[in-house]
């Protein structure tokens, strides 16, 4: 019931954005099979707290045409038509690819012989995956073979096989659409990541309650990590994307809280007077820059989580908060209104060298790097509005990235390909997701309650590693 | 000095009622009353507390001298953590009744509305109670008697998006334990 009225929203407003791609009129059929694939495995998953369909914006304005063929597999197992979707919607919310609807197809080859690539020079798909799915009786699991052929030259580009439990379609329909869109675009594809949110309902109120969420990169599977009836802000991944830091409200003030993503273990870092905030892992696990403003004002401390030593980096009884660690682990981004407004500074640890790196703007906030350490993203108010915004470190060129308000949260895809923002719809926090040039977007509506605060996990351990 | 300024104020609270209540009483009923109170305030002095408690009955409202609650939200201007010159005299107040009452504290919680960041919100808000706790220790009261803490812009008290929600969720407020 809850998938059929969400539905109505998302083909709503599916035609109203730009639609300059033809990606949408395709990219519909495949919501229809989502939609399928939703009510068909709404009990095996957390329905209640999952975030709604993804509503595609934009895409590139010439998106490569893929056609992923629904998978051959015996009658038993009855989600044999979902894995081909999961693949063919993970390639389209990318924006770069244009699906082919199964009605449109030809043919429904499953192996090399059937494949006849004239069909599929007619129907104008550059690519072509195809593959099957057997019950291995004696284990009671799975097998998945795919191939990706490039029509063109009629070539086999990648072919694996993994062997997989019954409820690891989504997990193996995610790593499939991985080796495709690096196969194909040359670039790690991060279908196979995870996030964090928090899901706020009624916040403010008496009745207020946040959760901690864990999901698929696309809103699936959510599963709640910490609720309570006080605030949740700040989730960060550690880089081997096995735990948490976070802060939490429960003691009555803010705390830093250190808690496993699978596991049990969950402890309060600190809970000094003031603030303890902005927990950030540094690229080597190793330390958590962190905020604390136990000495009177807000200042930038890193923590080595081993001994739990505090070292402090910064020193200004202006406001300093929102670290972040460049790549190389050897700078802190954060920001600071030392100059009088907020703007963003780099500090390189060993010589305390500091440089100012915003200039554009009387508020640009809370910024993170991208993989090779030259480009920041970050929340840049521009005419009273709130936006993500993107530059060039070495051209000090500033583009904005999206068009909406109040946006904030910018947290990068392990790729840099994406980032994924908070925003605002009709009165309601969505997530909402935008490639690093600005020509595709997509959002993640929750029709539970405000969702926010997202951050994209690093590349996760293969949970279906190819045979 | 505490003795006295509740007597100074008990004399006021007796001399407004008796105005209030009418003129038929004569003029030297109070005199009767407020002379033993002087000469023996040992004995007078627990019944004088009673009287004119500076909190309400449930004991973390504080109340003026008429059991009227005292505010306890200071509102600011976007993106400022500076005080309002017209609440000092209501903090003069909560000021007073915290160096009169030293047993009790104040928790100064201060709020952001949704726009910028969370975190820089945070700092902000933090900015704002440390403001009240500033001016509060500078009128006397113990720095143990106060803590400060900001929930920035996670615990708006209006959730609606426009420039009243957000007028209305800039805000600092005392919490009496």
């Amino acid at each position: 019931m809850r998938y059929s009225s969400d539905f109505i929203f998302a083909r709503r407003t599916f035609f109203r954005p730009v639609s300059r791609s033809s990606v949408s009129w395709r990219l519909l059929i495949n919501y229809l099979g989502l939609v399928f694939l939703l009510l068909v495995c709404a009990p095996g998953l957390q329905a209640a707290s999952s975030l709604d369909t993804i509503i595609i914006d934009r895409g590139v304005d010439e998106p490569i045409r893929i056609s992923i063929v629904p998978f051959a597999a015996p009658d038993l197992l009855r989600d044999k038509a979902s894995l081909a979707n999961i693949v063919a919607f993970d390639l389209a919310r990318s924006g770069q690819f244009d699906t082919l609807a199964s009605e449109n197809m030809l043919s429904y080859p499953s192996t090399r012989q059937g494949v006849f690539f004239r069909d599929w020079r007619i129907l104008k798909s550059a690519y072509l995956v195809i593959g099957r799915a057997e019950l291995l009786s004696e284990s009671g699991k799975i097998f998945v073979e795919f191939e990706l052929y490039d029509v063109a030259s009629e070539r086999l580009l990648e072919s694996r096989d993994f062997t997989i439990d019954k409820s690891q379609w989504r997990d193996v329909g995610h790593k499939i659409a991985d080796f495709v869109y690096e196969k194909i675009t040359g670039v790690q594809g991060a279908f196979s990541t995870k996030i964090l949110y928090v899901l706020a309902k009624d916040a403010g109120s008496r009745n207020a309650r946040y959760q901690l969420e864990v999901a698929d990169a696309d809103g699936a599977r959510a599963r709640t990590l910490y609720s309570s009836s006080e605030p949740i802000l700040s989730a960060s991944w550690s880089p081997d994307g096995k735990r948490v830091a976070y802060v939490s409200f429960e003691t009555g003030r803010p705390s830093i809280i250190l808690q496993d993503i699978d596991g049990l273990y969950r402890e309060r870092l600190t809970n000094f007077k003031g603030i303890n905030s902005s927990p950030v892992f540094s690229p080597d696990g190793k330390n958590l820059a962190m905020v604390l403003s136990r000495g009177g004002d807000p200042e930038i401390f890193v923590m080595n989580i081993a001994n739990r030593k505090l070292r402090r980096i910064t020193r200004h009884h202006g406001i300093d908060t929102e670290p972040s660690w460049s790549p190389d682990g050897k700078t802190i981004v954060f920001t600071s209104d030392r100059g009088g407004r907020p703007q963003i500074y780099q500090l390189e640890l060993e010589t305390n060298f500091l440089e100012r790196l915003t200039f554009v703007g009387d508020y640009n906030a809370r910024a993170r790097l991208l993989p090779g350490g030259k480009h920041l993203v970050f929340v840049h108010r521009r005419n009273g509005v709130f936006h993500i915004a993107w530059q060039d470190l070495e051209k000090d060129s500033l583009l904005v990235l999206t068009a909406t308000d109040l946006d904030e949260s910018p947290s990068l895809a392990p790729n840099g390909a994406m980032l994924m923002y908070a925003t605002q719809d009709q009165g309601r926090g969505i997530l909402a997701v935008v490639s690093i040039d600005g020509r595709v977007k997509y959002r993640l509506p929750s029709s539970v309650g405000d969702v926010r605060e997202p951050a994209w996990s690093p590349f996760l351990p293969d949970v279906v590693p190819a045979n | 000095m505490q003795i006295r300024s509740r007597l100074s104020s008990l004399a006021i609270s007796i001399l407004a009622a008796l105005f209030i209540a009418g003129c038929s009483s004569t003029a030297t009923e109070p005199v009767d009353q407020q002379e033993p109170v002087d000469q023996t305030p040992e004995v007078v002095a627990p019944e004088v507390e009673e009287i004119i408690s500076d909190f309400a009955e449930d004991n973390s409202t504080p109340v003026d001298g008429s059991g009227q609650p005292i505010s306890r939200t200071f509102f600011f201007e976007y993106d400022k953590a500076i005080l309002n010159p017209s609440d000092l005299a209501t903090l003069e107040v909560h000021a007073q009744i915290l160096v009169r009452n030293s047993n009790r504290s104040v928790v100064v919680q201060g709020h952001c509305d949704e726009r910028g960041t969370r975190e820089y919100n945070l700092a902000l808000g933090e900015g704002r109670a440390t403001a009240i706790s500033n001016f509060l220790r500078s009128a006397g009261v113990g720095s143990r008697q106060i803590e400060v803490v900001s929930y920035g812009e996670e615990r708006p008290q209006n959730p609606a998006h426009d420039s009243t929600a957000w007028a209305e969720n800039r805000r600092a407020v005392l919490q009496y334990r």
